[in-house]
């Protein structure tokens, strides 16, 4: 059998002693498309985050292609929800681009043609090559949004994690890059962060809910019991096709009682 | 008349400190402007001066202890940087006060004359000498030669680290050198304006430079300019008031103000062109 790309076995972490994943169990085979959803905090963030060597669990084991998280590192493409960095940073789009060409380049080897050609490529993909020479703070966020997919693709990554990647778009560049997905999910793995179930469940090959524990059946089919698990909140409605109102109902009155 | 100050070796000296000085500052400024590290450079230059004092009161030379402690706090403090994040403020307030602290002790009880602390905490450019040049010369070497072989690294670092660390980069070794580089400048510039004016010169140069530049080396290029500039005038400022006037004006505070008063009007320059542009 085939080495999984990812392996996790009963895995817990708890961060500033609020318990985060517990007992997660999480096989990933090459060629998966999983999309990953939850309320907020449930820990969806902190999942990609423990298969990206950024967080050590505190018990439990995380494999990726068959080792440790932090060996697996420049075969990962990645893309985070928020965007950490300032603005004002003098750097082009395709400056920002080329970082995903860091990935296995070593300190001391220059930048090749052909990693200028990767990372072309990767801006062509999301429809940003006429602003590869664009300061990177003058973008709107969905054109930043798209900079932060081309740069992940730019790893030519085994494995692509993306976080809420299109929180910011509109619906046109969204459906886009789903579609690029769609078509990229032939060559890659994917985990796909979302909360809008009605579009993972319209791309993505198996679904995941996750609420500190992870409900997984190598599936694309969402059970009334996974969703009740990981959401705690009526499922039959979900099942009728009202799964956007009846999610963002429960956000709000969720959010509400912070 | 203020030209006929070329005529003086000691002028030309500190001339030539100054623009050697520029460079290791535009180059190490931009780094601490973009990676927002301004708070911690401070912590290591006047940390450097404790070692300013242990110089002093063990009788060796009081820049190889600036030079100790510039580097031991700065990768101290970058180890503590990288382990606790923003919350570092007590300790970047600690090792500022503890250095300035220890450098007025030891060279407080040092026997015999008492050294003149301005010229450390102020800067003297005029009585710099031929060895300060050539180890300002050194340093610039050593920064020059580091940042052409690892800009796209140290540039990824400062942008996104977080991104830097899942393609593999060795962050936390670059972070250091990163580090280690500041507090060689910051020894180099300690001469040029002194331990407290420090920061002003790794940052206001810098800071004007990001206002114009949409790439890190045009970034640097003009921090080194604006730096040049401001030392320089600085320089033949000192010696217009002293020649004029009559006024003994040190030139690392007229260095400083110079470079505040040109942050003041670039702001002013670049809020004018949005408002144009927008309207």
């Amino acid at each position: 059998m085939k080495e999984p790309i990812v392996e996790m076995r009963d895995l817990w972490l708890s961060l500033k002693g609020r318990p985060i994943l517990e007992a997660v169990d999480l096989t990933l085979e090459e060629g998966d498309y999983l999309g990953l959803i939850g309320p907020n905090g449930s820990g969806k963030t902190t999942l990609l985050r423990v298969i990206l060597g950024l967080l050590s669990p505190d018990r439990g084991t995380v494999r990726v292609f068959g080792q440790e998280p932090a060996q697996a590192r420049g075969r990962i493409g990645y893309v985070p929800q928020y965007t950490r960095f300032d603005a004002d940073f003098p750097m082009s789009v395709l400056d920002v681009v080329l970082m995903g060409r860091l990935a296995g380049r070593g300190l001391f080897r220059r930048q090749s043609d052909r990693d200028r050609d990767v990372a072309l490529s990767s801006l062509e993909k999301v429809e940003m090559t006429d602003l590869a020479g664009r300061q990177i703070g003058k973008l709107s966020g969905g054109q930043l949004q798209r900079v932060m997919i081309a740069r992940a693709l730019a790893v030519e990554p085994r494995l692509l994690l993306l976080d809420e990647p299109t929180a910011s778009l509109d619906t046109r560049v969204g459906v886009s890059v789903y579609e690029l997905l769609k078509a990229l999910s032939r060559e890659v793995t994917l985990v796909l962060v979302s909360h809008d179930v009605g579009v993972i469940s319209r791309y993505v090959k198996t679904v995941a809910c996750l609420n500190r524990r992870l409900y997984y059946h190598r599936s694309k089919e969402i059970t009334p019991e996974m969703f009740e698990a990981a959401y705690g909140c009526p499922v039959d409605l979900v099942a009728h096709g009202h799964a956007h109102r009846v999610l963002a109902d429960h956000l709000v009155e969720e959010a509400g009682q912070d | 008349m203020t030209l006929d100050a070329l005529d003086f070796p000691f002028f030309q000296r500190a001339l030539v400190a100054g623009l050697l000085a520029s460079v290791a500052g535009g180059v190490i400024g931009t780094y601490v402007m973009v990676r927002r590290i301004v708070s911690v450079s401070g912590g290591i230059s006047h940390a450097a001066f404790g070692g300013v004092g242990l110089g002093y009161f063990l009788g060796f030379s009081p820049v190889m202890g600036a030079l100790g402690f510039g580097l031991l706090s700065g990768i101290g403090v970058g180890l503590a940087y990288r382990r606790f994040g923003s919350g570092l403020d007590t300790l970047i307030a600690m090792v500022w006060a503890v250095g300035m602290a220890l450098g007025m002790l030891l060279i407080a009880m040092t026997p015999g004359y008492a050294p003149d602390l301005t010229s450390y905490l102020f800067g003297s450019l005029v009585l710099v000498s031929r060895d300060y040049i050539l180890l300002i010369a050194g340093v610039d070497l050593v920064i020059l030669v580091t940042v052409a072989v690892l800009f796209d690294h140290l540039r990824a670092i400062a942008f996104d680290e977080e991104f830097a660390q899942v393609v593999g980069e060795p962050v936390a070794g670059l972070f250091l050198t990163l580090m280690g580089l500041t507090a060689l400048t910051v020894v180099s510039l300690m001469r040029v304006v002194g331990v407290i004016l420090v920061i002003a010169l790794l940052s206001l140069p810098a800071a004007i430079a990001q206002q114009w530049s949409e790439d890190l080396r045009n970034m640097m290029l003009v921090a080194v300019l604006v730096s040049a500039f401001c030392t320089t005038g600085g320089l033949f400022l000192s010696f217009w008031l002293s020649v004029a006037w009559g006024l003994d004006a040190p030139s690392g505070p007229l260095i400083v103000l110079l470079a505040a008063s040109l942050y003041g009007l670039s702001s002013a320059f670049k809020a004018a062109g949005k408002t144009e542009v927008s309207s």
